[in-house]
Formats: C-alpha cells, sequence, structure tokens
C-alpha cells in the first residue's frame, strides 16, 4: 500500500494504492492533516487503484470530511468500484461525502 | 470438498494484510458467491482481525491470534481467536447507519462483518473466537 499526494491546481489529490484499512489509516490521516496545517484547503481522494477499505479506513475519511470542512475546505472522494461504492452505501456514507465517478469530475466540483 | 488454512500471528495490526492475501488465495478458485473474495471476505476479515488484536488481545504483541478458514460444499466458515475474555455480540453491535452515528469514526466495524457475511457469532473457547459464515449457494 502506498499514498502518493500532488497538486493540481488548487487541489491536493490523494491516490490510494492498496488497502486503506487499520495498519495505515493513520498515515493517511496525518499526511493529509499536514496539509490542511500548510493553508490547503481541497482535497481529492482517488480510489482507482484501491484493493479495499475497512471500518478503520472509512473512520478516518469521516474525521477528516469533518476536520476540513471545520477549516472551510471541501473533501471529495473519486473513482470508488463497485465494491468500494457497497461499503459506503452499506454504511450510508454514501450520504455524507461528494463521490464523483472521475477524477475530472471531482476536480469540476470543487 | 472441504479445504482448511489455519494461521497464527502476533497481535499486531501489520499482519492483517498477508493472512487476508492468504485466506483469499487459499480459496482462490473455489465457486463462491460474487464478491465473495474481492469485497465480504477480506472486510469482513480485516474487521475480525483488528477487533481480536485491538480489543481481544490489547495489542499485546505476547498474545497470538489464530485464522482458520474451512471451505465446505456448503460453506466458508472463518474463524478468529484471540485470548480476550469475549465481548457480547447483541450489544457490541450498533446501526452505524442511524444520522447520529454516521459522523463517528468509529463503530462500523461489526456491522460490516454482519452486514458481509451470512451469518455472524461469538462464543468462548479458552479465549474468544468469532464466527464468519458465508453460504456458498
Amino acid at each position: 500500500m502506498t499514498f502518493s499526494m500532488r497538486k493540481q491546481g488548487d487541489v491536493t489529490i490523494v491516490d490510494v494504492d492498496g488497502q486503506l484499512i487499520v495498519g495505515n489509516r493513520q498515515e493517511l490521516k496525518q499526511r493529509v492533516l499536514d496539509e490542511l496545517d500548510k493553508g490547503e484547503r481541497k482535497f481529492l481522494v482517488d480510489f482507482e487503484k484501491t484493493g479495499y477499505i475497512d471500518s478503520s479506513g472509512l473512520g478516518v475519511l469521516v474525521s477528516l470530511s469533518k476536520k476540513i470542512r471545520e477549516q472551510g475546505g471541501a473533501l471529495r472522494l473519486a473513482n470508488l468500484n463497485d465494491d468500494l461504492r457497497t461499503l459506503f452505501e452499506l454504511t450510508k456514507l454514501d450520504t455524507l461525502f461528494d463521490i464523483a465517478d472521475t477524477r475530472q469530475r471531482a476536480l469540476e466540483s470543487f | 470438498m472441504r479445504v482448511a488454512l489455519e494461521l497464527e500471528i502476533p497481535s499486531d495490526v501489520c499482519h492483517i494484510e498477508h493472512v487476508v492475501s492468504e485466506v483469499t488465495a487459499c480459496c482462490a478458485g473455489l465457486a463462491l458467491p460474487p464478491r465473495a473474495l474481492t469485497l465480504r471476505v477480506p472486510v469482513a476479515l480485516t474487521e475480525a482481525l483488528a477487533n481480536a488484536i485491538r480489543y481481544g488481545n490489547r495489542a499485546d504483541v505476547s498474545k497470538r491470534v489464530r485464522v482458520r478458514a474451512v471451505v465446505s460444499d456448503v460453506a466458508l466458515v472463518l474463524e478468529v481467536h484471540d485470548e480476550g475474555p469475549g465481548f457480547d455480540l447483541g450489544r457490541c453491535l450498533r446501526d452505524c447507519t442511524v444520522p447520529a452515528a454516521r459522523e463517528r469514526e468509529d463503530g462500523r466495524g461489526l456491522f460490516l462483518m454482519q452486514a458481509l457475511m451470512d451469518r455472524l457469532e461469538h462464543s468462548a473457547d479458552g479465549g474468544s473466537v468469532v464466527r464468519m459464515t458465508m453460504f456458498r449457494a
């Protein structure tokens, strides 16, 4: 599993390659919070290369969403495959997040 | 047909991904329901292992977590054993989909295990045992 971050315009894009689970979710959280502390406000997490997410991974996304909103920012999610979308629907987190089918649509939604 | 796999790991979450990979590899090629090996087993097993390590064994690396996977003609059964005192499944299982719970960071693990598997049981057997069953048909 790796997380890679890059900027596109004023949006910080995070690619999750592999799983987002209990063993690595703190790394994702810290890296996004570090960018938030530096003043970044628009975040896009792209799941195109993600295998699966567990409840800890979902929890970190919930926590980050709240912290980013508290700072006046926004978090978008993109490229959830059918399995990942099922997880969001089962937990009703699809009602909490802005989820786009593609990275481009997510970028356009800010 | 009966395929069995038994693994034992220290109580450290860094071992979870390897165990999940071993179990799904063991089941590859078997006729299982759709999404069994891409969603249902990986997520449910990750949750059970995380609970066993974090809450059952309190992340004490001297304590072990044992995993048993058995595939019969009827079902895939996954058992996760830890050395903790166990828990009341009925009381711990919460509906994380209600609006008040949706913005919480925690509280979705058991819910997902129950939602993704056909049967979720807990028992005590010299420790705590979580048993998850997914029927093949």
